[in-house]
């Protein structure tokens, strides 16, 4: 059901863990829907991403997508991280099944709401970024039998 | 461990190798059509009767109630909305519970449309039908009480001998979905005044695509499947005789054996059972810890996720299942696990394993082992387990 780097990603996952006062920290998702991600940015005075790490409570896609988003983002700086779509985060690893696309939406978002939280305590303002939702949920349409 | 243990039997079993080696005759040299006049069918022909006699013997039924059809999912269909067109004349009311299988209940959502009424009875927390609920749902227009025979998440048994005794005691008709219950415990149609039950084959280590439905005579129930005059003109098209006769002889086996397995599965499943309640940190077993299944346990682990927990036990070759959003493709948790109350975030970590007689204590033991590895592992990444053992930091 998963290529081989979405289970490489799954069971070895790059970066789980906190940080402590972080830069930036952005938990999106709701347990209702089975999926929470939570990513802790260490953003240097040049605003290179130099530390970050993942918690994700989801299924094999949520944790792999969230392990691969901040392999994307480490080293990066604020407007190239911004850049880093749900579909980078797909390609980059081989590609998910339908069903499982909503995870990297939520990767990309959290990233996003931990740049956020970034600016907010910071008071800046990152061109681009607007305040990202709490939460991704796509409505299936209901199947009619 | 190297071998696979097989802990979803809920989902399907192994065919005995005795069940297809009864099976295989009726493929090269016994395939005449068994409504054919010759003398090649008449094997066919006997080897039907056989197989619906000791399946009717295994029900305490008749074998002229016993009907083939292709499945579980089949015979709660025909059940259904047989009834309900048949009946119409009398009420268009049906009583289910909200634990059912979805054939039972995307069927009932199918009736609703065509104009029919359906209650969805709640169940306790151990997951049992309430029976003074029941009582007070009936109205004078109720036709059918549809209420599964054991649950094939938790394995909570109903008290199917009450219900049918409610149903009798107003008019109304009884159908059960017993395919977890079948050849699992003691079903009497007559003792327990079921008017309908469904059953399936690859459940009790038959072959798949054979199923049926016991109708209980004098119900006008309409045929389903309209054609040929097959199953007394109830279910037309040929008859799937290898499944047939494989199915008789999974049922006489699970019917002569089954004290034995019973006694053995609720050993290991007990053993299993404690174990896991004892050594994993909160963790809850869903289900009636008793009137379950004797194969069947279903643990809910909070903080994690079903889907992780699954792909990480095959990994160490535990096949398992869970009422995980993520497994079936549909974002929300299992209906059955909502309906026992369970909370959306603890419904997603469920875990369902359900044995065979064939399963061993150390087979158990490496289960168990293997579990609190990876159950730590997954809370270790979880941002709730997180918030958790924070917020317990705090106090």
């Amino acid at each position: 059901m998963y290529s081989e780097k979405v289970m490489d990603h799954f069971t070895n996952p790059r970066n789980v863990g906190e940080i402590e006062d972080a830069s930036g920290v952005g938990t999106v998702g709701n347990a209702k829907c089975g999926d929470i991600m939570r990513i802790y940015l260490d953003i240097d005075e040049e605003g290179i991403i130099k530390d970050v790490k993942f918690k994700t409570f989801g299924c094999g896609a949520a944790v792999a997508t969230s392990s691969m988003a901040t392999e994307l983002v480490k080293g990066k700086n604020i407007n190239e991280a911004l850049k880093i779509t749900n579909k980078a985060v797909m390609d980059a690893l081989d590609g998910l099944p339908p069903v499982k696309v909503h995870c990297s939406l939520l990767a990309e978002e959290a990233i996003h709401a931990a740049l956020w939280d970034y600016a907010e305590k910071n008071s800046i303002v990152i061109e681009g970024l607007e305040k990202p939702k709490s939460d991704i949920s796509e409505e299936e349409p209901r199947e009619e039998y | 461990m190297e071998k696979k243990i097989y802990l979803d039997n809920a989902a399907t079993t192994k065919t005995r190798p005795a069940v297809v080696e009864a099976m295989l005759p009726y493929f090269t040299e016994y395939f005449g059509n068994p409504s054919s006049v010759y003398e090649l069918a008449t094997q066919n022909k006997k080897a039907v009767d056989e197989a619906r006699n000791t399946i009717a013997k295994a029900l305490n039924a008749e074998s002229s109630d016993v009907y083939f059809t292709a499945g579980g999912t089949e015979s709660d269909n025909w059940a259904l909305k047989a009834t309900a067109e048949s009946y119409s004349d009398k009420g268009n009311h049906i009583i289910t519970s909200k634990i059912e299988h979805h054939a039972v209940l995307h069927t009932c959502e199918y009736l609703e449309k065509k104009g029919f009424e359906v209650t969805y009875l709640d169940v306790d927390e151990n997951g049992v039908v309430k029976l003074e609920e029941l009582k007070k749902a009936i109205r004078p227009t109720t036709i059918l009480i549809s209420i599964m025979a054991a649950n094939n998440e938790i394995g909570t048994i109903q008290p199917i001998k009450e219900i049918g005794e409610i149903a009798k005691a107003n008019n109304i008709l009884f159908h059960t979905d017993a395919v977890q219950a079948f050849g699992q415990v003691n079903i009497d149609v007559k003792d327990m005044n079921i008017d309908m039950l469904s059953a399936s084959g690859h459940k009790l280590n038959g072959p798949k695509g054979i199923g049926f439905l016991y109708i209980r005579k004098g119900l006008k129930l309409r045929s389903f499947v309209h054609g040929g005059a097959q199953e007394r003109q109830r279910r037309a098209g040929t008859e799937n005789v290898p499944g047939i006769v494989g199915f008789g002889k999974a049922v006489e086996i699970a019917m002569s054996t089954l004290e034995e397995r019973q006694k053995k599965e609720i050993e290991l499943r007990d053993y299993l059972i404690e174990r896991v309640l004892k050594e994993v940190p909160y963790v809850r077993l869903n289900g009636h810890r008793t009137k379950r299944l004797p194969n069947n346990a279903n643990f809910a682990f909070q903080f994690i996720e079903g889907e992780s927990l699954l792909i990480m036990l095959d990994m160490q070759n535990i096949c398992a299942s869970s009422g995980s959003a993520c497994t079936s493709g549909s974002l929300d948790p299992s209906h059955v696990l909502l309906a026992i109350g369970l909370p959306h975030e603890i419904a997603h970590g469920s875990l369902r394993l359900t044995l065979c007689e064939d399963n061993t204590k150390e087979e158990m033991d490496y289960v168990v082992d293997t579990t609190k590895e990876i159950v730590a592992k997954l809370r270790s990444m979880s941002p709730l387990y997180e918030d958790f053992v924070k917020g317990m930091s705090r106090q």
